[in-house]
């Protein structure tokens, strides 16, 4: 027993958790037979039991039971559920299309009448709702805490649960970055995916092979980098935002070393064995070089045709997208795609290189 | 029993004949497809659908009725809210007391938990109704202008969700919202901590500080307080959710008008 909770805990670690939850979900892509009924019982049943055995644990009880966390074991679970009736039914739409067959939802293109047929659905969904919502608000009495007190700030201190995920960001980019500039990317990005989008195809049914790319960057975006991140900044984030496997006691006095080190003293310090210049321009030269190189040169460079690219770099090139897609939408849709894989790229470099800041000018607030 | 019986059914249609009973529904007994159409175009509620949809269109499997969960939250929301709102006074003062109050003195006193596990319910919901429009592609033309009408009611359902966290004026609310909204500090340019922002001077005056920042904007104060209660709470009763309902006015429509539930071509 106590094995299995620490391997839990060592696996709900950001560094394994998010590199199991992409590995995972790229496999998914390519071996879409695991989005099946049968894979789905056996996963939801395992699930389930040890998530619902682990109550008897006493950490992870005090932390899943909370009451404004229990909608996040429903996100979790209805997710998860979602998730994998859009793909089963995408998959099972594939093979009808592999077969020359028209999809389900082409297959019943008669008009019914809405009334009954839809307004009774619609009206037994509100039933149940109903009465849903009726039993949960009369099992579990909504949080009140104590009387607010600015003079004393709980530890950990967290914003709604909708929004963990962007103060799991600002472990890795500033302020300005995670709390400010990528939220308005995501609403941009968004509201552009239909202008960007120029697939005709899977347009009104589920479907993942016609539309792989999309799926699979959306995906990414939804699961990986919010959901996840939502999640394990309710249970898994604690006292000074440090991390706690599930079954760990938040030990508030638990101190966690930092040694941040920025790019620039990487490049002066620990390459050349020097003192940082003092010019800031100077002694971050190399930080502003690599961030227009990513947003700059490295959208351009993804828009040529392979062979035009050095031999190690031709996996990069996206020039059938640049041809489908032609300039406006391929740079749009480039720069917010890598917009998106700055995050985890972020991540990587914190575990890997203890990396803070790419570009670091504290003096007027401008770090990346 | 069968008296029982032939008396109520006697009852019964005695009612439906009656005047009264006319004059709100205007169609016979749902038997024909002549009032299939009555039905739905005589109610003001029901008319938001079409007479006639594809089957596949309504089916659960391809819908998961989200959109429509989505709806019935915001108004359980809004009945619930309503009710809160006689009694809850958005002070420091009182805030917290009559939270007390509505769950030990009130009757029926779940109308705050309705509210609280609604609006939980409702973020998810929203959610999951976006990925499934992503998932079916419905956000191709011709309903590209609608899946951004929806962004922006995803957009609001945070904020009346984050502007509703601050009311019961407890330690959760109060500290969540500071966390929250001390990123508006580092807003680019309108921000204090904000990137580029020691660059607007003049002369030695710095034009942006912690008194008209982006921040100050939106607590109404230097830190979250009297000022910040008031102005959430006016957001969260009355300017969110008109905008919110004005919204989904246009959402609705356009689902009609782009050609219904989508399906393949």
């Amino acid at each position: 027993m106590e094995f299995f909770k620490n391997a839990v805990n060592w696996a709900s670690g950001p560094t394994v958790l998010f590199t199991l939850s992409t590995v995972g979900l790229l496999l998914s892509f390519k071996y879409t037979q695991i989005w099946s009924k049968k894979v789905a019982y056996i996963f939801f049943a395992v699930f389930a039991l040890v998530y619902f055995t682990s109550m008897l644990d006493p950490n992870f009880y005090l932390i899943v039971a909370k009451p404004d966390n229990v909608p996040i074991t429903f996100v979790l679970f209805l997710v998860a559920f979602f998730t994998w009736y859009a793909m089963y039914q995408g998959v099972e739409n594939d093979k009808r299309i592999e077969a020359g067959e028209d999809v389900l939802e082409k297959q019943e293109q008669e008009k019914v009448w809405v009334w009954p047929d839809l307004v009774y659905t619609e009206l037994l969904c509100m039933v149940i709702l109903g009465v849903g919502l009726m039993v949960w608000s009369i099992l579990l009495p909504a949080p009140l805490e104590q009387p607010a007190n600015p003079a004393d700030s709980p530890n950990p201190s967290k914003a709604p649960w909708y929004f963990l995920g962007l103060q799991e960001m600002l472990v890795y980019y500033d302020p300005w970055l995670a709390g400010v500039v990528f939220p308005t990317l995501i609403i941009v990005g968004l509201m552009a995916i239909p202008y960007i989008d120029t697939n005709p195809k899977g347009n009104g049914y589920f479907t993942f092979k016609e539309r792989k790319a999309e799926i699979a960057i959306f995906l990414y975006g939804f699961l990986v980098l919010w959901v996840l991140l939502v999640i394990s900044g309710t249970f898994l984030r604690g006292p000074n935002w440090n991390f706690f496997g599930p079954y760990e006691y938040w030990d508030q006095h638990r101190i966690e070393p930092l040694l941040n080190v920025h790019v620039s003293d990487f490049f002066w310090v620990r390459g050349l064995g020097r003192p940082l210049p003092s010019n800031p321009i100077v002694r971050e030269f190399l930080g502003i070089i690599l961030v227009l190189f990513y947003v700059g040169v490295l959208p351009v460079l993804m828009a040529r045709p392979r062979e035009k690219l050095p031999k190690f770099l031709q996996w990069i090139s996206l020039n059938k997208y640049f041809q489908k897609m032609g300039p406006a939408r391929y740079y749009l849709g480039v720069i917010l795609f890598l917009a998106m894989l700055s995050l985890p790229i972020k991540m990587y470099l914190r575990w890997a290189f203890n990396l803070k800041y790419v570009v670091a000018f504290p003096e007027i607030f401008f770090n990346i | 029993m069968e008296k029982v019986w032939s008396a109520i059914s006697g009852a019964w249609d005695a009612t439906t004949e009656s005047q009264v009973w006319k004059s709100v529904f205007r169609h016979g007994a749902v038997t024909s497809n002549r009032n299939r159409v009555l039905v739905m175009m005589s109610n003001v509620f029901l008319h938001l659908h079409p007479v006639k949809s594809r089957k596949a269109g309504i089916k659960l499997r391809y819908t998961w009725c989200m959109g429509g969960i989505t709806f019935f939250l915001f108004l359980v929301l809004t009945f619930t809210g309503l009710l809160l709102m006689f009694y809850y006074r958005p002070t420091v003062q009182y805030a917290y007391s009559d939270i007390i109050d509505l769950g030990e003195h009130v009757p029926l006193g779940v109308m705050r938990e309705l509210h609280r596990w609604g609006a939980h319910a409702m973020v998810i919901t929203v959610w999951l109704h976006m990925f499934r429009v992503f998932m079916t592609g419905s956000y191709k033309p011709p309903r590209e202008f609608n899946w951004g009408i929806g962004v922006i009611l995803l957009v609001l359902t945070l904020l009346l969700s984050f502007t509703g966290y601050l009311l019961p004026w407890d330690q959760l609310a109060i500290w969540a919202i500071t966390v929250g909204s001390n990123m508006a500090r580092a807003t680019p340019l309108l921000g204090t901590e904000g990137p580029l922002t020691a660059a607007l001077k003049l002369g030695e005056i710095n034009l942006v500080n912690s008194g008209n920042d982006a921040r100050f904007a939106l607590l109404g104060a230097r830190s979250v307080g009297e000022n910040t209660l008031l102005r959430f709470y006016v957001l969260h009763c009355v300017g969110l959710p008109l905008a919110a309902a004005v919204l989904m006015a246009v959402h609705f429509w356009r689902v009609r008008k782009d050609g219904g539930i989508s399906g393949p071509m």
